[in-house]
């Protein structure tokens, strides 16, 4: 009879978590039918033509939403160039050359700064850098691109940090020493040895950053003037500019459920949901394939 | 002569790795400076604003006088509502993952899925909190529909620190356990569960720190403008400090700096209260663990 009870017992609770465990599945499908159910009525109300052009202007019912998907662009675009180099390098020292002491200091601070909610940054941005780079680059406005790269640079910085990190630290120890031992200085085993048998990591690290800025809302939304002009010089760098993530976070809350601007907004989501899907994607590739070399060589 | 040749080559190799290293020290030094400049500043700037007064009262003058009390408030409910929902399904689903899923397709989805969940930006978090809990099910902008937007957003963080703590228990644990004649459920409950306590609590304050630090996804679903007075029920709307920072720092004209430093500071306050919390229960269980 308790035997009994147990396998029971046993059974549902395997079923619970069995269903746990599929509910991303469920819930990736429920995100997808909804942006899906909700943004492709846009292409009804809205002509094609009309939806890829250069003019946002939803109160004439100008819906074009080019000038926001470069705008995402070139904000992230700036930000990697900030990130991507300081936090591949910051990785590389706290993984290979950082004393001990210094490690533990410099862990939670990057630690503390993927903590930050990103409307904190969005102040600083404002009261701080901002007016930083109108005196500085003598602009008429703080509030542009290059305001909001640097701040997401900051965003993505924790996250190539550690993923960057983790593959450096994932490097066997013999490849080091066997370095070393043919007589070569550590600073050749880094960028000879270390760095490219952690390549892959380091990519999808990159990956990963770079994933989350194209996402980033309160931040750029807060920092870059959100003016939806079409970038089409560098010179862009330097103007305000609007990205989609921006669009969607300041204009959902003024429209009504099911006119068009509504749908193009969830539109915009769709094709944001998209980027980031194929970034994902790619990253997750890269890891995989990195785990069959590896086991290639431990065979 | 061949023999010098060598030595200066090593020495200059030598010369070249200083050179590097210093630079390298340089530009990662420059990289966490601003973090730390950003703490000081934001504490020596805020921490004048800071009084009982300002973390207890309600606002009053349009914002622009009295506390914060109501978004402390609604951020402390919001995070509760999101560990309601994601922490159980969020372990649930790492404990079939790493004790029971077989290795095959279906599994494959679900880390994919997982990968997905993680990448989708916060903004459609919001959109898709909009469209299932707000309209669909009727919910309206609630802290019910912010709650379950916020956990969805937060699960693919605690299943994959959880299932990491329990893939670190060692299989030796198990095999003991189940040929002692425990059931498989009774040895998760009983043994790796509590080995792997302090990995699961790391990923659920870090998941919760993320959540509530969030405004993209409670825009639209949950967070209220303005609200001088307490959330009633789960189907209230509510502010929310991050929101509320949002809203004072960029759309009300004439708002007095001190209280936007003030209520940054005391979003940074709860940022480090979680981080020092995470730390400390990595050491500890560092420190404590036996194998």
């Amino acid at each position: 009879m308790k035997e009994n009870q147990t396998r029971n017992f046993e059974k549902i609770i395997t079923r619970t978590i069995q269903f746990s465990g599929y509910s991303s599945i469920l819930f990736v499908l429920l995100i997808l039918f909804f942006l899906l159910s909700e943004g492709t009525p846009a292409l009804f109300d809205v002509k094609l033509s009309q939806l890829f052009s250069e003019r946002w202007y939803p109160i004439e019912d100008y819906f074009g939403i080019l000038p926001l998907i470069l705008g995402s662009m070139v904000v992230t675009l700036g930000a990697s160039l900030v990130a991507v180099p300081f936090g591949i390098l910051t990785a590389v020292y706290i993984a290979e050359i950082a004393p001990k002491w210094l490690q533990e200091i410099m862990k939670p601070l990057v630690e503390l700064l993927a903590g930050l909610p990103s409307v904190v940054l969005g102040f600083l941005g404002i009261l701080v850098v901002s007016p930083f780079l109108r005196d500085t680059l003598n602009l008429p406005t703080g509030l542009t691109a290059l305001t909001g790269s640097l701040l997401l640079g900051g965003i993505a910085i924790p996250t190539i940090v550690s993923i960057s990190e983790d593959a450096l630290n994932n490097v066997p120890d013999s490849y080091r020493h066997g370095s070393l031992a043919l007589g070569l200085t550590r600073w050749q085993t880094i960028w000879g040895v270390t760095v490219p048998a952690a390549k892959s990591g380091i990519l999808m690290a990159v990956m990963l950053g770079v994933g989350r800025t194209i996402g980033e809302t309160m931040t750029v939304m807060m920092v870059t003037g959100n003016a939806p002009i079409m970038p089409t010089s560098l010179q862009a760098l330097f103007m305000p500019i609007r990205t989609m993530t921006a669009t969607i976070a300041s204009e959902m809350g003024e429209v009504a459920t099911g006119s068009p601007h509504y749908h193009v907004l969830f539109f915009i989501g769709m094709v944001l949901f998209l980027f980031t899907l194929l970034v994902n994607v790619i990253a997750s590739n890269i890891s995989s394939r990195k785990l069959k070399r590896s086991e290639r060589i431990l065979s | 002569m061949q023999q010098t040749a060598k030595k200066s080559n090593v020495v200059k190799q030598l010369r070249i790795e200083k050179l590097g290293f210093s630079l390298l020290t340089i530009l990662s030094i420059a990289t966490v400076i601003p973090i730390i400049a950003v703490v000081i500043y934001i504490i020596y700037l805020g921490a004048p604003a800071i009084s009982w007064e300002f973390v207890s009262a309600m606002p009053s003058d349009g914002m622009r006088a009295g506390g914060i009390w109501p978004a402390i408030v609604g951020t402390f409910y919001l995070t509760i509502g999101t560990a309601i929902f994601s922490v159980p399904l969020g372990i649930a689903a790492a404990i079939y993952l790493s004790e029971y899923a077989p290795v095959n397709k279906v599994t494959q989805a679900i880390r994919l899925a997982i990968i997905n969940l993680a990448g989708i930006p916060s903004v459609v978090y919001g959109l898709f909190g909009l469209g299932l809990f707000v309209i669909f099910l009727n919910f309206g902008t609630s802290i019910l529909s912010a709650s379950l937007t916020l956990s969805i957003m937060t699960l693919p963080v605690i299943i994959s620190t959880t299932e990491e703590a329990l893939r670190a228990v060692p299989q030796s644990f198990r095999v003991v356990s189940v040929s002692l004649g425990a059931t498989k459920w009774q040895t998760i409950w009983r043994l790796v569960l509590p080995q792997a306590i302090p990995g699961i609590l790391t990923g659920v304050v870090l998941g919760l720190e993320r959540a509530a630090g969030e405004t993209a996804p409670i825009l639209f679903t949950g967070a209220a403008f303005f609200l001088p007075r307490l959330p009633n029920s789960p189907l209230d709307a509510t502010m929310a400090l991050p929101y509320h920072l949002f809203v004072i720092s960029t759309q009300v004209p004439g708002m007095p700096i001190q209280i936007q430093y003030g209520t940054v500071l005391v979003l940074l306050v709860f940022v480090l209260i979680m981080n020092i919390i995470v730390t400390v229960i990595r050491s500890r269980a560092r420190a404590k663990r036996q194998w």
